[in-house]
């Protein structure tokens, strides 16, 4: 036996909107469809940008790369804005559980005067690469084209302020919450030869014009590259050195990161699918952009972990390309 | 033993030391559009945060609010709540909503997210990044909130469509339009100020309102859960002004202008407001005319009282719209009572009834100008003459709107200004649209008028039939024409089981 609810069916007129009708068929939409799908304005633009007069206010001409359809740029996650912040939250709770057990048991004393010199000179200077890559993804939101990509850009945007803030916070952990070494961390990105190279790629991007290239160059190269230097390899080495609590104060990152990737890698693979134009388009960034994204981490990666490193995430990020269709 | 930090410092070590002096790039072409506006800013560090929001904290608070009101959004529809709302007349309030207003927050969205990456200031910076984000939430939630409403009514299929191209939704595309194309500080006073703090109890809240009188549960709703995003908006358009007011002398005269052409520019699209509220609203919240006392004349007053130490002034041509406040809904209803054959919602003739509550909200000025002219209009509807104008109307070149409103001290004289620039003769409703393209007529000359389009057949037909089936895609006899009789109205008849 079931109980049995009776409800007042009306027949509705129609399913859903027309243009998601036309994208999906007439049968009733998912709230990401009909959330993402044709919101932005394509047409009929009254003024022309005085801050770039030569385009419109959306104009596909602002990147190399050119989609028959911008809405090809499906997410696999789905996500709009409640399904977005729904999954983040869930992540936070878990991150924020992490660093309040490590507070509260002083994990920090624990750690060895090498490990936290190592925290505080490598990993919390990280923080500037994350608000960099915040404002990459956003340029992303402003000046690219179509929902479906634009959205889950600033999405991406936000989690590199938030994951800025975790760096920070540990950084605050270490200090005993006076901003010290957060300071420390600030002077050695400023002064420090070993990080010169990554801040002036920093820089480079940020004068970077074409956003698609500017999502190429941060979202692929250079976070598969980071990622698995900085939240792979290094909390091995953690682990290995006696420091495995720590990992609990990366755990948002490596999640992200992996969340992160599906999206990327979908985007990438949708791109070159595309037409041999954007591949060939996409070859030449990536051949350009690649030997600077990896001469800015080597010295990174080679005082925190040697000489074997960057081999290593170099073969993650080959990887990767090979399944967007890269290079082959 | 760590100390303990209060949110100010927090938010500063954990926000605003993110940013660094370049050495390896020129930092202005990091941030290249800071200075063309003529805006002078000497110290960015000077921006006080107007919320102290950790990404953490956003997540959370928001992942609970999108949690509450999804809840209600699929009650709502496992209900058929649609059914009821006061009446289905109603319902084309909300249609003027998701196709005139939503598309809005998209642009709000874009908007934000571009001066989210110009301002070189990282506080302002995550500020505009975090409204960004909100106005997204806003554009999907209430495209997800009338998603119920499309599947029942019509005039909902089409709205990024039709937003692009109808001629009444030109006037507030035009307005975002020409918000998003100025430079980062206009479209901070444009939007962040004028419209998110000055005009919001306007736009926004009245639809919301609307929606609470009128048992549409999934859009007042929405405007609950609304309310906290707009309260963080409105205190960042409150930090927009008085930080650019502080920062250097020389920026007064350039807010002041801002000021008084965006306070225009939106009133110009609260005409569609203001005929929703008094026109559209089975159940009425209050008339325009009250709505503009109390929400600007009172609590605006106040405000520019408190900006009176920075210099600024009362913006221009708030006497006139002190007297349109008597003439605007009625004028702006007439005329899409004459339209309706064009446009993707129902417009009938109010009820005796409402007639009556018109003359009393409007004593000085509804009797004698306008009630005779709905009497008539009703006359010719019963004799089977219901009335559409069969002609385009002029649009005035600013804010787009047909030339139907009238001088305030002749209301039987309708209103006409021009220009002439480069040999061409420019037109508009108001002085206050033609002192704002003498001011810009480079920008204004560039406006997609809709019927200027159509006549040079760039709307993809010869006759307007074609022009409203084929190119606004309206659903010719469904979407359009006289709300007696239309499917909305049999269909409601057949849910509610009478005649």
């Amino acid at each position: 036996m079931t109980i049995e609810i009776k409800t007042a069916t009306l027949e509705p007129v129609r399913n859903t909107f027309a243009h998601i009708e036309r994208r999906f068929g007439d049968k009733p939409a998912t709230r990401y469809q009909e959330g993402t799908y044709d919101l932005q304005a394509v047409a009929n633009f009254h003024y022309k940008p005085m801050w770039q007069p030569e385009y419109e206010l959306n104009d596909t001409r602002r990147t190399a790369i050119q989609m028959e359809d911008w809405y090809a740029f499906r997410d696999p996650r789905q996500f709009y804005y409640g399904t977005y912040v729904q999954q983040r939250a869930k992540m936070q709770e878990v991150a924020e559980s992490n660093y309040s057990f490590f507070e509260k048991r002083n994990l920090a004393d624990l750690l060895s005067d090498e490990v936290k010199a190592k925290l505080i000179r490598f990993l919390v200077p990280l923080r500037h690469v994350e608000h960099t890559a915040n404002l990459n993804n956003v340029y992303g939101t402003a000046y690219g084209y179509g929902t479906a990509i634009t959205q889950a850009l600033l999405y991406d945007g936000m989690d590199r302020f938030g994951i800025a803030q975790y760096l920070s916070r540990i950084g605050l952990i270490f200090d005993g919450n006076t901003g010290d070494k957060l300071a420390e961390a600030k002077t050695y990105w400023l002064q420090e030869e070993v990080w010169q190279g990554m801040r002036a790629l920093c820089e480079e991007t940020l004068i970077t014009k074409d956003w698609f290239e500017l999502f190429v160059v941060q979202d692929l190269l250079m976070d598969t590259l980071n990622y698995d230097i900085f939240f792979n390899q290094f909390e091995q080495w953690l682990r290995d050195n006696g420091a495995q609590d720590v990992a609990m104060l990366m755990e948002f990152m490596q999640n992200w990161h992996k969340d992160t990737s599906r999206w990327v890698d979908a985007v990438m693979k949708t791109a070159v699918a595309e037409s041999e134009a954007n591949k060939a388009t996409l070859e030449t960034w990536i051949s350009a952009w690649r030997p600077k994204v990896e001469a800015a981490l080597a010295p990174l990666a080679e005082e925190m972990l040697g000489a074997q490193a960057l081999p290593l995430a170099q073969a993650e990020l080959d990887k990767r390309l090979n399944k967007a269709g890269l290079f082959k | 033993m760590a100390t303990k930090l209060n949110i100010k410092d927090k938010y500063r070590l954990l926000t605003r030391d993110l940013d660094w002096d370049f050495d390896y790039q020129d930092r202005k072409e990091a941030f290249p559009q800071e200075d063309f506006e003529g805006i002078k800013i000497t110290d960015w560090s000077k921006w006080e945060d107007p919320f102290r929001l950790t990404m953490d904290a956003y997540w959370k608070y928001q992942a609970e609010k999108e949690k509450k009101l999804y809840a209600i959004f699929d009650a709502f529809s496992q209900n058929n709540g649609h059914v009821n709302v006061t009446d289905a007349r109603y319902v084309n309030a909300i249609k003027l909503f998701l196709t005139g207003v939503s598309p809005l927050e998209y642009q709000a969205h874009q908007g934000f997210a571009a001066v989210g990456r110009q301002f070189s200031g990282v506080g302002a910076r995550v500020a505009c990044q975090m409204q960004s984000l909100d106005e997204l939430r806003h554009v999907q939630t209430q495209v997800h909130a009338m998603s119920h409403y499309n599947k029942f009514f019509d005039g909902f299929h089409e709205f990024p469509h039709m937003h692009d191209r109808v001629w009444y939704l030109s006037v507030p595309k035009s307005f975002f339009d020409d918000a998003r194309s100025a430079g980062p500080f206009e479209f901070m006073i444009a939007i962040g100020f004028s419209f998110e703090y000055v005009l919001t109890n306007l736009l926004f809240v009245p639809f919301m309102s609307g929606a609470a009188y009128n048992g549409d549960m999934a859009t007042v709703t929405f405007g609950f859960s609304a309310q906290s995003d707009e309260a963080r908006h409105m205190t960042l358009g409150l930090e927009v002004i008085k930080f650019l007011l502080e920062q250097h002398e020389d920026n007064l005269p350039i807010v002041q202008k801002w000021i008084n052409k965006w306070l225009w520019r939106g009133y110009r699209v609260l005409a569609l407001v203001a005929m929703m509220m008094d026109y559209m609203l089975p159940n009425k919240v209050m008339s325009w005319k009250e709505a503009w006392e109390v929400y600007f004349e009172d609590a605006a007053g106040s405000l520019f009282k408190d900006l009176a130490r920075y210099g600024i002034v009362m913006p221009d041509y708030v006497e006139t719209i002190a007297k349109e406040k008597e003439h605007l809904s009625h004028q702006a209803w007439w005329i899409f009572y004459n339209f309706t054959h064009a446009s993707a919602f129902h417009t009938w003739i109010p009820s005796a009834k409402e007639l009556d509550w018109l003359s009393e909200k409007y004593p000085s000025t509804f009797d004698q100008y306008y009630r005779p002219r709905f009497e008539l209009a009703a006359e010719m509807e019963k004799a089977g003459e219901r009335f559409y104008c069969s002609g385009l109307p002029q649009l005035c070149q600013v804010c787009q709107i047909p030339m139907g409103f009238t001088e305030m001290d002749n209301p039987t004289l309708i209103s006409y200004r021009d220009s002439v620039y480069k040999d061409d003769r420019y037109h508009f409703c108001s002085d206050g649209c033609k002192t704002i393209f003498d001011d810009e007529p480079e920008k204004y000359v560039h406006s997609w008028l809709p019927v200027q389009q159509i006549f040079q057949g760039n709307c993809g037909g010869a006759d307007v039939e074609t022009v409203l089936k084929d190119y606004y895609r309206i659903n010719m006899g469904a979407d359009n024409m006289e709300y007696a009789g239309s499917p909305d109205d049999l269909r409601w008849k057949a849910w509610k089981g009478v005649a």
